[in-house]
C-alpha cells in the first residue's frame, strides 16, 4: 500500500505567539515548532498500515524553508521520503489554495491512501484534507479513530459528536483525516534520526507540478485574513493573587460567599 | 440584486437538529444588514416536519431538498445536492453550523463549486470592509478578521455556541415552503454506511453533575491523576477530562467533557491544567461557576472562567483540597 501522509508544521503548543508587524501572522524569529498534532497521528497511521500491508509513506508538506525541521523528524519516524512545496508563490494560502498545490503534488505520485490530520492547530480550517480529496476526484472521511483494509476498500470509523461512531466503507483511492488519539505516537529513535539524514526531501515549485503562481498560495487563495489580533477579554476571570494558601482560601471563601457553591 | 442568503440547516436521524436555529439567527442579522432575503435550506430524506418547524422563524422562505440519497448522510450525495441547488439559484452567501459532519462535506463543496468558505466563524461584521468574518486560531488564543476574496460562491460555517438558536426571532406569517428540484439518480455515492453506534452503553452520566473536576494536559502524566481525584472526591465532584487525557488513557474516554465528548452546565467546574481549546470549551462555558487553575495567564480558559488562580497545580490543588475538606469538616 503506497501512503502519503500531508504534515503542517504549526507553533508548539504553549509557544508564545507574537504578532508579527504585518499584522496578519505570527512572528516567525525564535518561534518554538512542532508537527500539527493531528498529522502526528495520520503519520502514525500511515506507518502502521505500511508495515502491516507492505509499503511505504512519502511525507508532503507545504511550507518555507523551516518546515524542513518537521518534514525530518517525520522520516526520522519512519517515513520513506518526502515532497517540500517550498516557494514563495505557496505562501499566503486558504485551504483552498493550499488543497489545489497538494493536490498537484500527490496526483503525480501513484499512492492508494492520503491521510492527513483532521485539522491545524493553528487555522484550524478543517477544510484542507476533505478539499484535498475533492480535487483528487476521491472519496474523503473525516475524523477517523480505526482504519481496516479490506483490499480495494478500506473500512474506517469515524467520529461523531457526542460519543456516537460510525463505521463506513470506501474504495480506494481514498483520503482519510485522523482524528488525535487514534493511536499511540511513535517517538524517532537515534538510528531513524540518523537515517533521516540520507532520506530524499524532493524540493517542489508551482511549475514543477505544473501550476502557474497565480493558482496558488495568496494569490490563489478565495479568503483572506485582514488582522490577527488579541481576543478582547470581555468576561475574564477575577484572577486571585497571592501566595497559595492565601489565594486558594480566598477562592474557598468566595465560592462559599459569592458564587455560594460550597 | 444580489442572490439570496442561505441558511442550511443539519437534520439527523431524530429530525432537524436544534443547532440549526442559530444558524437562523446568524442568517437573520446578516440579512437585516445587508438587505438581501434570506431563506432556510433543508436537506433530508423526507424534510417536510423539518420545514414546517423553519418555516415558523422570520425567513422569506425554506427551500426543501429533498431525496432518499440524502439518508443516511453520505459526503457525495449531500455534495452533489446543494451543489446542484447552488447552481441553480446563484445564493450570495451559505451559512452552516461547524458540526462534525459539515466539517466531512462542505469543504468538498466548497472544491466543487469553486468557492469560498471561511470556517468556524464566531462573529460577523458589516462596515466599510464589506462583510468581515471573525474566527479564533491559534486554539482559540488569537482572533483573525477575514473576508471573501471572490464573489463566490461563499461559504461560512459557524462555530456552535456563537449565536443564539433563542435569538433565530419568528415571523408574522408562516414563510413560504418551495421544493427545489435536485436530480441524484446519477449521484453513485461512494461511502458505504455500515454501522452507527455509541460506544459506552453504560457511561458515565457527568451531564447530571453538580460538581465536576476536570483535568487536561497540565496534569503531566498518569502517575499524578489522584491529585485531582482527591480534589473531586473533597468536593463530592465528578472527574472529568479534556481530550488529550483521554487520548493518552490517563482517563478513560466517557469522562471526556467537550465537542467530541459530553456537554455539562454543573453548578461549579473547576478545570485543572486546561489550556481551554475551544473544543473543551464548548462543551462546558455554560457550567454555573468556573474556576480555573493554570500556570498560563493568557490560557483561554480563564477568558470563559469566574475566579482563576495562575500557579503550579501541583501547590494549589493539594492545597485546595486540604481547605476544602475542612470547610466541608471532612479534613
Amino acid at each position: 500500500m503506497k501512503i502519503a501522509v500531508c504534515i503542517k508544521q504549526v507553533p508548539e503548543g504553549d509557544a508564545r505567539l507574537r504578532i508579527d508587524a504585518d499584522g496578519i501572522s505570527i512572528a516567525d524569529g525564535d518561534l518554538a515548532t512542532e508537527i500539527n498534532e493531528s498529522d502526528q497521528y495520520a503519520l502514525e497511521s500511515g506507518l502502521r498500515l505500511a508495515e502491516s500491508q507492505g509499503g511505504d509513506v512519502v511525507v508532503v508538506c507545504l511550507g518555507p524553508d523551516r518546515a524542513e525541521e518537521a518534514i525530518r523528524r517525520a522520516l526520522a519516524m519512519g517515513a520513506a521520503r518526502a515532497i517540500h512545496l517550498n516557494d514563495p508563490a505557496f505562501q499566503g494560502g486558504d485551504a483552498a489554495a493550499t488543497a489545489r498545490a497538494l493536490a498537484a503534488a500527490i496526483e503525480r505520485e501513484n499512492v492508494d491512501l492520503v491521510l492527513t490530520g483532521l485539522q491545524s492547530d493553528d487555522a484550524g480550517w478543517a477544510q484542507t484534507g476533505p478539499i484535498l480529496a475533492a480535487r483528487l476526484g476521491w472519496p474523503s472521511a473525516t475524523l477517523i479513530m480505526e482504519i481496516e483494509p479490506e483490499g480495494d476498500t478500506i473500512k474506517v470509523k469515524r467520529e461523531l459528536e457526542a460519543g456516537w461512531f460510525q463505521w463506513v466503507r470506501l474504495p480506494l483511492p481514498a483520503l482519510l483525516t485522523i482524528q488525535s488519539g487514534i493511536s499511540t505516537v511513535r517517538y524517532a529513535t537515534l538510528k531513524g534520526i540518523m537515517g533521516a539524514k540520507k532520506k530524499e526531501i524532493a524540493k517542489v515549485t508551482p511549475a514543477d507540478i505544473g501550476l502557474a503562481p497565480d493558482e496558488v498560495g495568496g494569490a490563489g487563495r478565495k479568503t483572506r485574513s485582514t488582522r490577527l489580533y488579541e481576543p478582547e477579554k470581555v468576561t475574564g476571570a477575577e484572577i486571585i493573587e497571592g501566595d497559595t494558601a492565601t489565594a486558594v482560601a480566598t477562592l474557598v471563601e468566595k465560592l462559599q460567599k459569592e458564587a455560594k457553591v460550597l | 440584486m444580489a442572490g439570496a442568503i442561505w441558511a442550511v440547516t443539519e437534520s439527523g436521524d431524530d429530525g432537524l437538529k436544534s443547532i440549526s436555529f442559530e444558524v437562523i439567527a446568524c442568517g437573520q442579522a446578516l440579512a437585516e444588514a445587508l438587505g438581501t432575503p434570506l431563506e432556510a435550506v433543508v436537506m433530508a430524506a423526507d424534510g417536510s416536519a423539518a420545514a414546517e418547524a423553519l418555516a415558523t422563524k422570520r425567513v422569506d422562505a425554506v427551500r426543501v431538498i429533498e431525496g432518499p440519497a440524502l439518508a443516511p448522510y453520505t459526503p457525495d450525495a449531500h455534495t452533489a445536492a446543494l451543489a446542484q441547488a447552488i447552481e441553480a439559484e446563484s445564493p450570495s452567501l451559505i451559512l452552516f453550523p461547524h458540526t462534525y459532519q459539515v466539517r466531512d462535506w462542505v469543504p468538498r463543496l466548497a472544491a466543487e463549486v469553486d468557492g469560498g468558505f471561511i470556517s468556524d466563524v464566531i462573529a460577523h461584521r458589516v462596515d466599510g470592509d464589506g462583510t468581515v468574518f471573525v474566527r479564533q486560531p491559534y486554539q482559540g488564543k488569537l482572533n483573525s478578521d477575514v473576508v471573501f476574496t471572490g464573489d463566490g460562491p461563499n461559504i461560512v460555517s459557524l462555530q456552535l455556541g456563537a449565536y443564539l438558536a433563542d435569538d433565530a426571532a419568528g415571523g408574522d406569517t408562516a414563510a413560504e415552503i418551495v421544493k427545489q428540484p435536485v436530480d441524484l439518480a446519477d449521484v453513485a455515492s461512494r461511502t458505504e454506511v455500515l454501522e452507527t453506534f455509541q460506544e459506552v452503553a453504560d457511561r458515565v452520566d457527568l451531564s447530571r453533575a453538580d460538581v465536576i473536576v476536570a483535568v487536561g494536559r497540565g496534569i503531566g502524566k498518569q502517575e499524578q491523576i489522584p491529585i485531582v481525584e482527591e480534589l473531586s472526591e473533597a468536593l463530592g465532584a465528578q472527574l472529568a477530562a479534556s481530550r488529550p487525557v483521554c487520548d493518552n488513557e490517563w482517563l478513560p474516554m466517557d469522562r471526556q467533557i467537550g465537542s467530541s465528548g459530553q456537554t455539562v452546565t454543573p453548578k461549579l467546574y473547576v478545570a485543572v491544567g486546561i489550556s481551554g481549546a475551544i473544543q473543551h470549551l464548548v462543551g462546558m462555558k455554560n457550567s454555573g461557576t468556573i474556576v480555573a487553575i493554570n500556570k498560563d495567564p493568557n490560557a483561554p480558559v480563564f477568558s470563559i472562567s469566574n475566579y482563576g488562580i495562575v500557579g503550579d497545580l501541583f501547590e494549589i490543588v493539594p492545597e485546595l483540597t486540604n481547605q476544602i475538606r475542612e470547610v466541608k469538616g471532612t479534613g
